[in-house]
């Protein structure tokens, strides 16, 4: 109790002390030191979650509360494409594989959860066939079948009803012609894409070799769905539970209950502890509130996982015993800038080399949000955090990250333009960290001659009409472009096939990949996509990630980060790599 | 007057009307006269990285591709006769007043607004009752002490509580008050009255607080200057010559006459929280019309739009058809025709 006191004291004095700082314009405020030894000691150091679990326990019962400064797109599993959702989803839903609940690197590797064991691939990775676990039922009783599996991914083929989700079993599946979905063609034959030869055994045709195709069955379309108890756009205000927990209260839009699902065999799943009685989320909560409630005890997590508002990071950091309670991961977003070698001079690669070499990465992180809420400085495209990252830096821009030179001078020489070129920098306007860092670029390219004209581009058509169609792009000279970057899974072929693949590139736009355009790297590609030993694939997709920085087709930027405040009533705390933020499915209650 | 009453009512469902066919055409000319198609409104209600065709799909089931007659049209067939809805596996039919589907939840309007009118209705009533109380009171009692050290502070307050925003005053008591001396309620808590009316109010304190601060300033200066200008009036110095006692001149004769315009504005206060105190709801994030709107607004969820609009513009006509009934009844001069 006394504790929580001076921490309130001390939160609140923190908060005035901004307010007044705001109010003198700049007059320096001191953090106070208060409450200070006694709440690091109890938490844990700064970045203590993402290597090891903050406050091991085995303590069941207890009620966790979540909060969400925005709302889920959706609770269905058919129909979510979050990050966080498919993290929290494994509370209520089991899909054929998951990944595993453990902290940092380990939380990449792909585990079964309905399935007896990882997919067997057969017919050069085309087909991939799961056994089913016995004893898993629904929340009601009923027994989980392959049938549910494939009904649930069927259904989800429907975009109309379903337009939040992917895409990745519409496409890669061998589903008939004219195939529609669960809903609209009912009576379709659809054992070309996933039979069902019996009750435990499911098995999937691809339409090419896919040889990671485990990361498609962690995905939450996998989850089973009894389809006398479907409700199509409704599902969602009661999904039928095969997970540790079921849905109790749910208000969409306000927030919704978990309580225990006593279907839940624990012998069938040994990846959940399954330790809090329940879940209390509350949706659409003001953010700044969300960080102050956590910091004072009040709230355990902020459920999107993105990190503090700027006023609870200003607190935070610069007060030792706050800053020791949170932890600063790096995520699986990266952020770039392309270039376009269908812009001349940017087609000779001594003029790529210049900008490489010119950029002034610092003033590209300072752009970005800085070294804790923008990200880690970025010398190659995949995130540490994926498996295949290998530490590389292909055009050092100085020991000191401003950028080089005389190496850019250099280059500017071998390319034929001793005193520099002009051209121009795409970013979509509605971004002012993109703005930002295009100006950084203007700034520090502009030491070498590189002169570079801004030009913003509404982000909605941003890759349909703009930067992402190489028809605008190359006639409009835009010869470099800002863009990101996130995986839908920690994997190369999720983060990289559709940012380096020079076959994605449409003449008519809309794709991701505007710069890349090197066969070799295409034959690479298919490879991996062949390759089913998981070491030798990561081995592909580090050699990809080198070639496409030797030909200077990239300028990386940074690899996004966020400051996440551990909960102090939590148990089990730890930051999970194949999500980038907490575990949310090891947390118990002190 | 109770043809007065029928025209005006006849008037409001015209400017009910008005309102929404100037949000329809605020969400659609807009980005239309910008040169954005159907399909680039489409992509803000589809998952990340949609495919072109996955946007077409939901133009056509939002209904983007039609004329925006035909739109609207029915938006005001559903609000009168009720819509059907494809869920999926099936139909379902949605009773008048079908204010449509959202494009984002995909679920009836309706009954959300149903489900927060109650929140703000609370607020906003509570928040009153404590405004009009503390702002008429202190504005009486500063009137009587003109110059005294009360009446200084007290109009030094309120002119703070003016202009101090409510995201400002809000998240500063929640600290103070809920997370550093665990006196109040903390943020997004909020019970029905039903349930328990004692945590319901005590849930709602701070917000009412909070919120009657910033209006109980704007009274209580109101009621200051009103009473300054009839206590100085004749009838007054009448009133006291015929040997009444000071409170009765002060309550019967003062403030009944400062009073109208206070009234006046009541109403229109009332009637325009009803809609939503959007910046109390945010920052308490309670569940409310006002945190609806923002939502909404931020989301561009045109039928969320569009019921809370319509729902604030109801309260804000209604409201000022109250307050010039009473205007009939307060001063017997005006006469309704």
């Amino acid at each position: 109790m006394q504790k929580t006191t001076r921490l309130g004291v001390a939160a609140l004095s923190a908060v005035l002390a901004l307010g007044l700082a705001a109010c003198g314009g700049g007059s320096s405020s001191t953090p106070p030191a208060s409450g200070g030894a006694t709440a690091a000691g109890a938490t844990g150091e700064f970045n203590g979650a993402l290597t090891a679990v903050v406050n091991p326990s085995d303590k069941k019962g207890g009620i966790l509360k979540f909060a969400n400064a925005g709302d889920w797109d959706s609770l269905d599993p058919g129909d979510t494409y979050y990050g966080y959702s498919w993290n929290f989803i494994r509370l209520y839903g089991r899909s054929l594989v998951m990944f595993k609940s453990a902290p940092g690197k380990e939380g990449n590797e792909l585990t079964p959860d309905l399935a007896e064991g990882l997919g067997t691939p057969s017919d050069d990775a085309k087909t991939w066939t799961y056994k089913l676990k016995a004893g898993i039922k629904f929340e009601d009783g009923t027994p989980v079948t392959s049938k549910d599996v494939k009904y649930g991914v069927e259904r989800s083929f429907d975009k109309e009803v379903f337009p939040d989700g992917y895409t990745y079993f519409n496409d890669f599946l061998n589903w008939p012609k004219d195939y529609k979905g669960a809903y609209k063609s009912k009576d379709v034959n659809t054992d070309s894409a996933i039979e069902t030869p019996d009750d435990q055994t499911i098995v999937f045709h691809l339409k090419q070799p896919l040889s990671n195709f485990d990361y498609f069955a962690q995905l939450p379309a996998t989850i089973p769905v009894p389809k006398d108890k479907d409700t199509g756009a409704k599902y969602k205000e009661h999904v039928i539970a095969t997970g540790p927990y079921k849905f109790d209260k749910n208000e969409i839009g306000k927030g919704f209950t978990l309580v225990r699902n006593d279907q839940w065999d624990p012998a069938t799943d040994p990846n959940r502890k399954a330790l809090p009685d329940g879940y209390d989320v509350a949706t659409n909560v003001n953010a700044d509130d969300i960080d102050n409630r956590i910091l004072a005890g009040d709230l355990d997590v902020d459920i999107a996982g993105t990190g503090v508002q700027p006023a609870a990071l200003g607190r935070v950091l610069p007060d030792p015993a706050l800053k020791a309670g949170t932890d600063n991961p790096t995520g699986t977003r990266l952020w770039y800038t392309s270039i376009n070698g269908n812009v001349p001079p940017l087609d000779n690669i001594e003029c790529r080399k210049a900008v490489e070499y010119a950029a002034d990465k610092t003033a590209l992180q300072t752009a970005w949000g800085g070294e804790f809420a923008g990200g880690q400085i970025a010398t190659s495209l995949l995130p540490p955090s994926i498996p295949g990252h290998e530490d590389f830096n292909t055009w050092v821009p100085g020991a000191d990250n401003k950028g080089d030179v005389t190496k850019a001078k250099e280059a500017l020489t071998a390319c034929g333009q001793p005193n520099g070129f002009e051209t121009n920098i795409s970013y979509r306007a509605e971004r002012p960290k993109e703005k930002a860092a295009a100006e950084a670029l203007q700034q520090s390219l502009g030491r070498v001659g590189i002169k570079l004209t801004l030009k913003p581009f509404p982000q909605a058509d941003y890759f349909a009409l703009y930067a992402g169609k190489p028809g605008y792009a190359k006639d409009n000279k835009l010869g470099l472009a800002m863009n990101g970057w996130q995986s839908d899974w920690p994997d190369g072929f999720g983060f990289l096939q559709q940012i380096v693949d020079s076959r994605v590139i449409r003449d008519t736009g809309g794709s991701s990949n505007v710069s890349v355009r090197d066969p070799e790297v295409d034959k690479l590609i298919d490879q991996a996509m062949e390759q089913t030993d998981a070491n030798a694939r990561n081995g592909i997709w580090t050699q990809i990630d080198k070639k496409v920085m030797d030909d200077a087709y990239i300028l990386p930027n940074v690899w996004a980060k966020a400051l996440l405040v551990r909960s102090k009533n939590a148990t089990n705390v730890f930051v999970n790599d194949a999500y980038g933020m907490y575990d949310y499915l090891g947390m118990g209650v002190k | 007057m109770v043809t007065y009453i029928i025209r005006r009512l006849i008037w409001s469902v015209v400017m009910l009307s008005i309102v929404s066919i100037i949000t329809f055409a605020i969400f659609f000319l807009v980005p239309r006269l910008a040169g954005a198609t159907s399909e680039d409104l489409a992509a803000r209600y589809v998952g990340r990285t949609a495919s072109a065709e996955q946007v077409k799909v939901a133009a056509e089931k939002l209904g983007f591709n039609d004329p925006l007659v035909v739109q609207y049209g029915r938006f005001a067939k559903g609000i009168v006769a009720g819509a059907d809805y494809d869920y999926g596996p099936g139909v379902e039919h949605c009773p008048a007043p079908c204010f449509g589907y959202s494009f984002l939840t995909r679920l009836p309007v309706w009954p959300d607004l149903l489900d927060r009118l109650p929140v703000t209705v609370s607020l906003a009533i509570g928040a009153a009752v404590i405004w009009v109380i503390a702002g008429v009171a202190t504005g009486v009692l500063s009137a009587l002490r003109r110059g005294s050290f009360f009446d200084r502070a007290a109009m030094g307050i309120a002119l703070a509580g003016v202009s101090l925003p409510i995201f400002f005053t809000g998240i500063v008591s929640l600290v103070v008050f809920s997370y550093g001396l665990h006196i109040t309620a903390p943020g997004n808590t909020y019970t029905p009255f039903l349930d328990n009316p004692a945590t319901w109010a005590y849930n709602l304190l701070l917000p009412w607080i909070t919120l009657a601060f910033l209006y109980a300033a704007g009274y209580a200066r109101l009621t200051r200057a009103g009473m300054l200008e009839t206590m100085g009036e004749d009838y007054i110095r009448t009133a006291r010559a015929k040997g009444l006692p000071e409170r009765v001149v002060v309550a019967k004769h003062g403030l009944r006459g400062a009073l109208t315009p206070i009234l006046t504005i009541f109403g229109l206060d009332l009637g325009l929280l009803l809609g939503g105190a959007v910046l109390t709801e945010s920052t308490y994030s309670l569940p409310g019309m006002g945190k609806y709107a923002i939502d909404a607004i931020s989301h561009q969820d045109l039928p969320q739009v569009m019921g809370v609009t319509l729902v604030a513009a109801f309260f804000v006509v209604f409201a000022n058809l109250v307050v010039d009934l009473l205007y009939a009844v307060v001063d017997p001069r005006v006469r309704l025709v």
